[in-house]
Formats: structure tokens, sequence, C-alpha cells
């Protein structure tokens, strides 16, 4: 409703409304969409579990696009907020808090915490030091996980009860569930399209562009960039609470390093800066891996090169490539 | 005489042996435009990020609008009406123009912890942002990428940017670099429709140019300042032609 005579041209940094990816997404969309239905005919409930799963990691993946995707700050560590939001739920579980309206707000709300106290030191470096701080910091709640005994140490916890949700929602129909985490990654998509269109997402963008030209024309970025980052982490923690019930388990594997380097895959491989770029890529990665492990038992000999060929010949991911970027 | 703007005193700055800034002192009045030259490593660059705060002087004192700005934050001088252009032109590459002054003007209409509206949608960023580029020339370049403008474009966008924040004072680094002299011709003209409405502080390598626009010009070689006053004043001063100007004068 705008009275601009002419909008500007949305190229580069911005959603362009361009028919391959739009048909692309609309396809995924649907396709996730009758998952449910297609397990309940063919009988085959894996595929609920496997799509479950990746509609629940394309929202951790989600979360890190936006920080590493537009905020240009590449966390190595953002599996351990998959960690913190499913130890949330695990821990309170098992000690006799089973309400999901307890266990959700704490699992985003410790993740925040986190995000707020590693971002805080983080942020204050760049490149390949924010690589190894965050690093640092998912290794260690990594290990503290493991240290933690009365919750499982290294074997891990299993949860008896999903969270409730005092009947409002039933956890344990995994039709329910997955239709929930679904829902979920929708609204994440659209909330991130919203943040990273609006006056703080234009900052955050600078600031990966540019950012001493930022603080040059008068943006304080630091906290930007730092509530940017609480952000994400606080969705990834919501992530990692419907992880641990979907997996109806937690153990420290859920944050170890080669998972958030696989999220980091994932974002590449989907196209960074895309909204649907996460979920395509996760869709994408989990879908090959599950694949090529029923081929071979070498399929990681094949998906870690296959990946590899992806980043480098692909400029902007499978979004790059249907939009017709190549790299170069 | 109009009131104080600027007034810098005894800006030291040593790195390591090199004294780059030896107790600078210089006083701009509202609406002048003053020029610094001076030889190449002169200090002309860490007057310059002295006075945005990316350097911390070792001695002495800032002052902008009766504030003493020493030890205020780079982007907190730029809220406080102290804007900059870059030498190297820094922009903002994968942005359009408009996004580019767009985000200028943001900077400068209170906080950014707004994550709903579209900021694209907003016209009270939009127009000054457009009013800005029409202001130096580029209002047909709106949509184009900064990727994608040419060298002597970008400089132009790097004033627009620095106008689009409403400044009191304008920092120009070197705004003529590597222009080709068409498009200086354009500049000098531009700057010169801003004499009065805005306070300049021009640090510039085009003597014509300097000597063409500037009300006064101060004369900085190896971190001092030996001689400050109106173009003809300079052009005669026998220790700035020994030092800087050379036998010819006038040659940039």
């Amino acid at each position: 409703m705008s009275p601009t005579p002419k909008p500007p041209v949305k190229t580069g940094w911005s959603i362009g409304i361009v028919t391959p990816r739009i048909g692309l997404n609309i396809a995924v969309i649907a396709t996730l969409a009758v998952v449910p239905a297609y397990a309940a005919l063919t009988g085959n409930a894996f595929a609920l579990t496997l799509f479950t799963r990746v509609v629940i990691l394309a929202i951790a993946a989600l979360s890190l696009n936006l920080i590493m995707g537009f905020g240009g700050m590449v966390s190595f560590g953002h599996a351990a907020y998959l960690g913190i939001g499913g130890y949330a739920v695990g821990i309170l579980a098992k000690e006799g808090v089973g309400s999901g309206f307890v266990q959700w707000p704490i699992a985003i709300g410790a993740a925040a915490l986190y995000a707020l106290v590693v971002g805080a030191l983080s942020l204050r470096t760049r490149g390949v030091y924010f690589i190894m701080i965050t690093l640092a910091f998912a290794q260690m709640i990594y290990y503290v996980a493991i240290g933690l005994d009365r919750y499982g140490g290294d074997d891990g916890l299993t949860i008896y009860h999903r969270s409730g949700f005092g009947g409002l929602i039933d956890l344990g129909n995994r039709t329910v569930f997955y239709y929930l985490c679904f829902g979920l990654l929708l609204v994440g998509i659209y909330l991130v399209w919203r943040i990273v269109n609006s006056r703080f997402g234009m900052v955050i963008q600078g600031a990966r562009s540019n950012e001493r030209r930022m603080r040059a024309i008068g943006f304080p970025t630091f906290r930007y960039r730092l509530v940017c980052f609480v952000i994400a982490g606080a969705m990834c923690g919501l992530a990692g609470a419907l992880l641990a019930n979907h997996t109806d388990f937690i153990s420290p594997a859920m944050m170890h390093w080669t998972r958030s380097g696989d999220l980091i895959v994932m974002v590449v491989l989907g196209g960074m800066q895309a909204m649907f770029g996460p979920l395509i890529g996760t869709l994408t990665f989990l879908v090959l891996e599950e694949g090529l492990s029923r081929l071979t038992e070498y399929s990681n000999l094949i998906l870690g090169p296959l990946l590899l060929v992806v980043a480098i010949s692909i400029h902007g991911g499978i979004d790059g490539l249907i939009m017709g970027r190549r790299g170069g | 005489m109009a009131d104080v703007l600027l007034e810098i005193d005894g800006l030291t700055k040593r790195f390591g042996g090199v004294v780059a800034a030896d107790g600078i002192s210089l006083m701009l009045p509202a609406g002048e435009l003053h020029a610094i030259i001076g030889p190449n490593g002169a200090g002309k660059s860490t007057l310059i990020g002295q006075l945005t705060g990316e350097v911390t002087p070792d001695g002495g004192r800032i002052c902008f609008d009766r504030q003493d700005i020493t030890n205020v934050p780079v982007y907190r001088r730029s809220q406080l009406g102290l804007a900059r252009s870059f030498q190297v032109t820094t922009l903002f590459p994968d942005f359009t123009a408009l996004d580019n002054v767009v985000l200028s003007v943001q900077a400068h209409s209170g906080h950014s912890f707004r994550f709903w509206r579209d900021a694209r949608s907003e016209i009270t960023l939009s127009e000054p942002a457009r009013a800005a580029l029409a202001r130096v020339g580029l209002a047909e370049r709106a949509a184009t990428l900064v990727a994608d403008l040419s060298h002597g474009e970008r400089r132009q966008l790097e004033i627009a940017m620095a106008l689009a924040g409403r400044p009191r004072m304008l920092l120009l680094d070197e705004p003529m670099a590597g222009m080709g002299p068409e498009e200086s011709i354009r500049l000098v003209e531009m700057l010169r429709a801003l004499k009065g409405a805005i306070t300049v502080m021009l640090i510039e390598h085009d003597i014509d140019a300097v000597f063409a626009l500037a009300d006064r010009i101060s004369v900085l070689v190896y971190g001092r300042i030996i001689a400050t006053g109106d173009p003809a004043a300079i052009r005669s001063d026998p220790a700035v032609r020994e030092a800087y100007l050379g036998e010819g004068a006038a040659d940039g």
C-alpha cells in the first residue's frame, strides 16, 4: 500500500520474486505437507520419522542462516543450542516437570542466555577467531553434558514422557507432532523473513557487508549483532526441545561438533541468504545421507566429496543453482 | 565570527617513533569549508581517523559543538552530526545504491531495534535517501548494485551517504581520488553548492579543487600545521611553498 512510485528492484540481498525459486519452495512445502498421509497410506512409518527430523533440523539451520547467511557470523558451535534446548526438556522431565509450557520456555530461555554470553565474548572477534570461540564454547557445553552423571553422562538419558500441553496438543501422536514441528518451521521462516527485511535486518546485513562503514554512519553494530545472535540461539533452543521430544532421548552427541558442522553444510548447501535455503539444504542433506547409507556402508565417503563439490562449484547452494548463479 | 563548530586542541598521536600528529590545533567556524593539504605521510589520514574516532589520540582534545568528543565512540560521533566519506570507497557492495543511502538515513532516525516492518517500504527512510542521491546526481542509479557502479559514481554515493544523515559537518577524505577530470568538475560544483550550509573539512590532493573551494586552508607537514589562512595567503606563504607546493606552486 505504499505510495512510493516505483519499488526498488529487489536484487542481491533481498528475496527476489522469481519463478524457479518459488516453484521449488512450493514443491518442498507441498511435499512436506503430505508426508504423514504418505506414511499412513504406505505404512512407511520411517518416512514420518525421517521427515520430522528434517523439519526440526531445518529450524536449527534456519536460525544458523539468520546469523551466518544474513549476519555473516559463522558460528561453529550451533549444535550447542540444540543440546541446551534438548537437555532443558530432558532434565526437567527427569525431575518431574513434564509440562511443555514450562519446559519449552526454559529451553528457549536457556539457549538465549547461553547465546548472550557466547555472543558477548565472541562478537568482539572476527573471522577464524570467532569460529574458534564459538566452537570452544560448544565443546565446553558438550563436556559439561558428559559430566552430568545424574542425567546419563556419556550414555544420555531416555525421556519417558514427551512434553505435555494439558491435553491441548498430544505430542505422543506422531502425526500431530510432525505438523507441530512443520508449523513452527513455517512460522520461523516467516519470522526470519520479517526480521531480515526490517530495519533491524538492514543493520545486520549492513554489518555483514561492511561493519566499519556501519559504525562510521552511526550504528553501534555490536549490540545489534548480539541481539541477532540471541534470537538465533533462542530459535535453535526450540529446535533442541523438539528434537529431544522427537527422539525421546538426549545425549551429548546432540551437540557434538560434527553436528555443528552438519548444520553449516546444510545452510551452505541450501543457499545462504535464501529464505527456504536452510530447509532445502537440510532436506537434501538428510535424504542423501539416508539414501546413501542404504546403498553402501561407506556413505560418508560419497556424501562428503559430493557436498564439497556442491560447495565449491555452486555459488549460493541449491538456491543459487536454480537461480542460475554459478561459482567463479 | 560565526560559532565555532569544531575545535581541535593540541592533538597528538605517535605510531612507534613516527609522530603523526604533533600538537595539532585548529578551529572551524560553522559553515566554513576548510581544506587540509600536505604531502604524503603528513598525517592527514591520522587526523581524519582521530576526528572520526577510529584512531585514539595520545593527547589533546577534540570538541564538536562545545562538547568534548575525544573519547566518544565512532557511531556516536556520527549521530552527533559528524559525517565522513572514505578515501578508499567503502560502501556496501552487495546493496543497491539506494539501500546504501537508506542505511545512512536509518542510522540517524532513532534506534533500529525494529523487527517487523519492511524497511524498504518506509517512506521516512527512502525519501530522504532518494533526495540525497538526487543531490549528487545519482537519482537514476538508485536501483543499481554498488558493485555495478563506476568508480566516480561510487565516490558520489560516498558523499550522498554522508549527506543523508543530515550532518552538521562533513569530513571528506580525498573525495576526488581516482576521478576523471569531468567527474572532478561535477564534484567541485556539488561541493560549492553545499558551501555555507554544511561545515566541511576537505582533505584533498587536487590542489586546483582546494584553491577553488576552500574558505581557509591548513597545511599539514610531519604532523604539524605549518600554516593556516585563506587561499591567497597560503599560496604566497614562503614556508608552504618550500615545504609543499614547490617552486611551480598550484600544481597537484
